[in-house]
């Protein structure tokens, strides 16, 4: 790794000037993912902008939504009881991400901020555009059991990686921003991109941008939910599938819905369609088939891939089974 | 197979040949595309930085000692335990955060000690497996790995005891179920796992203080 | 001395051994104190080195810059191709391989421009600290001209053959005319079976620190199954007398049998280390693990099985493809359990290689047995379940009652008895005989089963006992302790042969200073050290018994030798036991503080071939080599399978195993549970794979590459058959550690056969092979 410069500023808009005004240098929160891209030389800042001293750590009710400081860390939220009562979808999202230690060190800044895994991206000797633009995508032909059935182009299969941020698509959560020029919300269903001709960039942030916090709105969703995550061993694993599922239930009718897709896309990949589709009907299996079918609609895999055009459905209809039994 | 290539070589599937061809023209062009570390190194702006900065001033308390240290700011808090403080219980398996046996508590939370800069946790306080006896007195968790062989070759051994010490302060042993759960981020390749269960339930239900 | 000593004659009382005594390394472990190979802080001047590796599987080095490497702070050497000291004899040239005898593979690196398998050293960089020496070692910059790659023997530019031999076995195997009694059979099973590369992934990784103490004299710490294979072989490649090398290994993190072996990064650091005169120490990155250290072979495999209408087997014909390297012809030796597990008339068995842009691959816990076990096990299931027979029942009508692959008897077999158990620990006569009929909510469940073996090979080796007149002793042999507990057992095995309790014994291992013996591979070490220490302490009171019956102060003045035996620390009379005396006071009266004793053990066919050890008896007959020596087992398994997800778990596990004297149920069990955790491992999700184009692999991590994690493992039931051997060693032990992972993949395949009523034939079962098997007809 290479040596680099490392301040600790206590102000947000130090931090911000820091990084915006170095297009070498990078924030760093809890690292879970930007030492590992650093050890392997995939990302190579001059400077780290620690913002861990920032107070960017509460969780309270304001208005009529819960805000989640960016530097929430992640167990400390799945554990928070007002995570738990008012949005207990995005505790089981959490705590079925990485580990209890990484769950200690990662944020809720950072874990949407994290980059795909694709093995490919993390091979420096494979071509990836995603790393380095114009390389090629060495997935596309080569072992592509991990990768996107959604949204995908022909420079970038990848998908990714967070269990929390399925969770926040679905809950219609906003991210609270600072830059340069002030500060601005972004729906967090715009936050992540899709990779298109430009596979590089993974979220719609300005330079210098740091998320300061993501505002979860209060709901009806806080029973009958669930998060159904799909992977080759039973914990600590990264996705195949992740199917996050918010219901509001009456007298077996279903009024509200949220559904989101995780280990599918580019981004956490929202089902408004599918919403709609549940919205008036009964919750049953039957309607479930439906709408999982609907979920899937534009799905294309590739030769490893395959299965993911089963198992996401099957995944989906599974969530939405257990959170309607909640 | 010729240990030179033979240019002769058939080529049964053409879509195959036509694949490879298409990967090894890319392959030379990855050589001549740096990579961002060189590209950094090539700009000089590697070395200015490093004029610049070389070591910074950093205060760490490890098991209960405290320590006035300087380091490079890219030194693990991993390597600089075991690299430079020769504090080598706490282990090396991965250095990605993929296998858990390098986990310490910082501040009382367990976290990899391999994913963090040393420097991110200026005035922090350290705990190591070297820290949890006191004196010749084994940890209570010490002495149900030992009774319950919660290990084999012993090397994620001090990961998985520094976990499991957390894991019942934490409130995570209630049950089996959750304490392997909550266990999961320690991979022991070994499979002491039953083993491992059984040392943290004996503790959670000895009274003991953890 | 007229009888040959064993541990069952001269020990007829229980003592220690046998009992479930805690590790006497436990306190080491639990405080972090043990100090494995990368852990030598000490030594004076210590830097580190960096491998750099190629991207590239197949081409020639066209240039290595280095001057951005050199100008980094730090940086004391860069070595590549170019500049890299010679070796005194190398793996490159067959002639000098001959003189290794712990050489893994016909290649060694960076010995030529030529590129071979992605992954492999193309440099090394020393710098004074690690981070300097991984920062320069990333500035290098290598161009490599790229050739033609083949990625395995599924490459549609790979070419299959067949080799003379593999591993000392023929190529091809005949007994009988299996073609034509497969031709015959009346009922016939074929069947392809395929299984993934895995790899070892032992936690610690590939590890060693290398000091020379003087221009001949070096000592090496490293991360090795074996202390002596590795002196010997690193003292032939530096052109060093054997005992110029010591290699220390106090503690290993895990082996598996990727550490069996020297690979070129162990080379490496010694001849770094020389270059540039201050102590090296090289660790491997979890990525390099993958590409340095060898791996279980991606492999084919298919039966041909004919059987009458009754069961009985008639035919076996077993043909193997895999991958190898572009130097060796290795392959697991897969037939080797499929030749003997059951009585089968007639078998041929066929091993087909492919060369590929690969290492070659190494042993790996059971090689050969545990996927021929997969196979084979896999098709037994099938024929039960084509038959309407119990999976035991068609296990038990195939009973082998002699070594079907060479006639022998078995020096003892117990595997009856292991289903027996098995089941009942299992409850298996609750078991559906129809598969697909078990639901728990939404899962499936099935029950499956099969048997394990694993082969008692020869090895020998030596130990010291040294015994103190105050009743302490030390007690060395220069063995490795895996995890495997070998620390203990021989703690335990002294004590009792000496008398002593066992905190009085310590017992010194992993140091080339240490009696010599043989590596921790093949499940030899628990059955040939303890051996080498229990024949040790004989020899040490063969000596004592000399000192009193010369001694006329004491009450053995003038007895025959013969006449006199040693029970728990004293010398009595055979004829009248009430008359002797404690060790204790025969040499306090010779003013003797310590005496030492010395001897070789042996295990497997040849323990009772001449030997060289004083306690030798020449004319006593050889039994032991005309037996077949097996351990014997049998899994049992239960899965919860989810139809819709794919995904597959162990709810519960039942091992049985024979495996001659149990030295420590307690950490046998350990080992049990951690060998079929390694199989549950490679049957649910354990794959490397390599890019097809590149031949890279493309989840060289453990984040890509899953090993079970706690949450995946049930609570384990592990028993052991008592079991009586006399041909086996001194001691009657087999090993254990590999046959616990033999059968273990087929248990569970066969579980979620009677779970789903389908047949999964390719490991690792992940979730996206069980939809797809799912949608295939029952």
């Amino acid at each position: 790794m290479n040596q680099f410069q490392y301040v600790r500023p206590t102000k947000a808009q130090a931090a911000i000037e820091a990084v915006a005004k170095d297009p070498n240098a990078r924030f760093i929160a809890g690292g879970t993912n930007l030492v590992d891209l650093m050890k392997r030389g995939i990302t190579a800042p001059q400077k780290l902008v620690d913002i861990n001293r920032l107070p960017l750590k509460q969780i309270e009710h304001q208005g009529s939504s819960l805000r989640l400081g960016a530097l929430a860390l992640n167990s400390v939220v799945a554990n928070d009881t007002q995570v738990r009562e008012r949005h207990p979808l995005l505790a089981l999202a959490l705590n079925a991400g990485a580990s209890p230690q990484l769950r200690n060190m990662a944020t809720v800044g950072g874990n949407m901020l994290q980059r795909t895994r694709c093995t490919y991206f993390y091979d420096l000797s494979m071509p990836c555009n995603k790393r380095q633009p114009g390389t090629g995508c060495g997935a596309l032909e080569g072992i592509n059991r991990m990768h996107a059935i959604f949204g995908h182009s022909e420079q970038c299969i990848a998908v990714h990686p967070s269990d929390m941020s399925v969770a926040l698509v679905a809950l219609d959560a906003t991210v609270q921003v600072s830059g340069p020029r002030g500060s601005r919300s972004i729906p967090f269903a715009d936050l992540h991109r899709l990779p298109g001709t430009t596979p590089e960039r993974d979220t719609n942030l300005e330079p210098g941008e740091l998320i300061t916090a993501v505002d979860v709105p209060d709901s009806p969703f806080t029973k009958h939910v669930h998060y159904q995550k799909v992977r080759e061993r039973a914990s600590y694993a990264f996705a195949l599938v992740s199917a996050a599922v918010a219901l509001d239930i009456e007298n077996g009718i279903i009024k509200a819905a949220r559904l989101a897709l995780g280990g599918v896309a580019h981004k956490p990949w929202r089902l408004t369609a599918a919403e709609q589709v549940l919205v008036g009907q009964p919750a049953t299996e039957e309607t479930f088939r439906r709408v999982a079918a609907v979920a899937m609609q534009g799905a294309k895999a590739f030769k490893h891939n395959e299965y993911k055009l089963r198992l996401a459905p099957n995944a989906l209809i599974q969530a939405l089974k257990t959170a309607a039994a909640a | 197979m010729a240990t030179n290539h033979d240019p002769d070589l058939p080529a049964p599937h053409d879509e195959h040949r036509r694949n490879f061809l298409k990967q090894s023209s890319l392959l030379t062009a990855l050589a001549l595309v740096p990579s961002a570390v060189v590209e950094a190194a090539e700009s000089k702006l590697d070395e200015r930085v490093a004029e610049a900065i070389e070591k910074i001033p950093l205060s760490l308390k490890i098991n209960g000692k405290k320590h006035k240290l300087k380091v490079e700011p890219r030194t693990t808090l991993l390597d600089l335990l075991r690299e430079d403080l020769h504090l080598t219980g706490t282990k090396k398996g991965c250095d990605y955060g993929q296998c858990g046996a390098c986990t310490v508590h910082v501040d009382g939370l367990r976290v990899n000690s391999c994913l963090s800069f040393a420097v991110m946790h200026d005035g922090q306080e350290i705990t190591t497996i070297e820290g949890l006896a006191s004196g010749d007195d084994l940890h209570p968790m010490q002495e149900a790995f030992v009774k319950h062989d919660g290990f084999q070759c012993g090397y994620c051994t001090p990961g998985q005891i520094m976990s499991a010490v957390a894991c019942v302060r934490e409130g995570h042993a209630g049950s089996e179920a959750e304490i392997r759960e909550y266990m999961s981020g320690n991979i022991c390749r070994c499979g002491a796992y039953a083993n491992i269960v059984a040392a943290i339930q004996d503790v959670k239900s000895g009274g003991k203080k953890v | 001395m007229d009888i040959e000593p064993t541990f069952s004659k001269t020990n007829p009382t229980a003592g220690v051994v046998g009992q479930p005594m805690s590790r006497v390394d436990g306190w080491a472990k639990v405080t972090g104190r043990a100090t494995y190979s990368a852990e030598y802080s000490g030594l004076p001047g210590l830097v580190h080195a960096v491998l750099k590796t190629s991207d590239v599987a197949h081409g020639r080095v066209q240039s290595i810059d280095v001057s951005a490497a050199q100008r980094a702070p730090g940086v004391l050497a860069i070595f590549t191709h170019q500049n890299l000291p010679k070796l005194a004899k190398t793996p490159n040239s067959p002639d000098d391989r001959k003189a290794f005898v712990s050489s893994p593979m016909g290649f060694f690196p960076m010995e030529s421009d030529q590129i071979f398998y992605a992954g492999q050293p193309v440099a090394v960089v020393v710098a004074d600290t690690l981070e300097r020496a991984q920062y320069a070692a990333s500035l290098l910059k290598v161009s490599i001209v790229p050739e033609a790659t083949i990625s395995s023997y599924l490459d549609p530019k790979a070419q299959l053959y067949t080799p003379k031999t593999v591993k000392g076995m023929p190529g091809v195997t005949k007994r009988g005319d299996a073609q034509e009694a497969f031709a015959g059979a009346p009922v016939q099973l074929t069947a392809t079976y395929t299984h993934a590369t895995i790899h070892h992934n032992p936690m610690e990784p590939g590890a060693t620190t290398a000091h020379w103490e003087g221009p001949n004299r070096l000592t090496v710490y490293d991360s090795t199954q074996g202390v002596s294979e590795t002196q010997k072989t690193l003292a032939a490649m530096l052109g060093l007398a054997t005992e110029q090398v010591r290699v220390v290994c106090k503690f290993i993190g895990g082996g598996f049998g990727c550490k069996a072996w020297v690979w070129p990064h162990t080379t490496l650091a010694a001849l770094v280390a020389k270059a540039v005169g201050r102590p090296v120490k090289l660790v491997l990155t979890r990525p390099q693990q993958f590409t340095s250290m060898g791996h279980r072979e991606e492999q084919a495999q298919t039966l041909r099985l004919g059987a009458t209408r009754e069961g009985k087997l008639l035919a076996l014909i077993h043909d193997k493809s895999s991958t190898t390297s572009p130097w060796d012809d290795y392959a697991e030796t897969n037939t080797r359990i499929t030749n003997m597990l059951y009585a089968l008339p007639a078998f041929e068995g066929t091993y087909h290689l492919a060369h590929a842009n690969v290492m070659t691959s190494t042993a790996t816990r059971a090689p050969g047995d545990m996927p021929g076990a997969f196979a084979l096990e896999s098709s037994m299931d099938d024929l039960a379940y084509q038959l309407g027979l119990d999976p035991i029942q068609i296990r038990l009508l195939n009973y082998a009652d002699k070594d079907p692959s060479n006639g022998h008897p078995w020096s003892s077999k117990s595997l009856k008895q292991c289903y027996q158990r098995g089941a009942e620990l299992f409850g298996w006569n609750q078991r559906n005989p129809k598969n697909g009929q078990t639901r728990a909510g939404k899962t499936l469940v099935g029950w499956g089963m099969a048997t394990a073996s694993y082969p008692v090979h020869n090895s020998q080796g030596n130990a010291r006992v040294r015994l103190y007149a105050d009743g302490h002793a030390v007690v060395q042999a220069g063995a490795t302790d895996l995890g495997t507990g070998t620390y203990t057992v021989m703690t335990q095995v002294a004590a009792d042969s000496l008398g002593l309790p066992p905190e009085n014994i310590r017992f010194e291992l992993g140091d080339t200073d240490l009696p010599s013996t043989q590596w921790s591979g093949g499940s030899t070490a628990a059955g040939r050290v303890s051996s080498s220490v229990y024949l040790a302490a004989q020899d040490v009171w063969q000596r004592l018994i000399k000192v009193a019956v010369q001694d006329n102060k004491s009450p053995l003045y003038r007895a025959k030798i013969e006449d006199v035996m040693v029970v728990k620390g004293q010398l009595l009379f055979r004829t009248d036991p009430d008359t002797g005396e404690a060790f204790g006071e025969v040499m306090k009266r010779a003013g003797m503080s310590d005496i030492e004793g010395s001897a070789l053990g042996r295990y497997g066919s040849s323990y009772e071939a001449p030997r060289a050890a004083a306690n030798a008896d020449p004319n006593k007959k050889d039994h032991a080599s005309e037996h077949s020596m097996h351990a014997f087992g049998a899994h049992f398994c239960e899965v919860h399978v989810d139809p819709e997800l794919g995904t597959v778990r162990v709810t519960k596990w039942v091992s049985v195993i024979a495996g001659g004297r149990i030295l420590n149920p307690k950490t046998a069990r350990s080992q049990v549970m951690g060998g079929s955790i390694f199989g549950i491992g490679a049957a649910l999700m354990e794959t490397t794979e390599r890019d097809p184009h590149l031949a890279r692999y493309t989840n060289a991590d453990l984040a890509g590459y899953h090993i079970p994690v706690n949450a995946d493992i049930p609570d384990m039931t592990v028993e052991f058959i008592d079991e009586h051997d006399p041909y086996v060693n001194a001691m009657g032990v087999k090993g254990i550690g590999e046959i616990s992972i033999v059968g273990t993949s087929a248990a569970v395949a066969n579980a979620v056969f009677h779970a789903t009523g389908r047949r999964l034939r390719s490991l690792p079962m992940t979730p996206d092979k069980v939809l797809a098997a799912m949608r295939e007809p029952v």
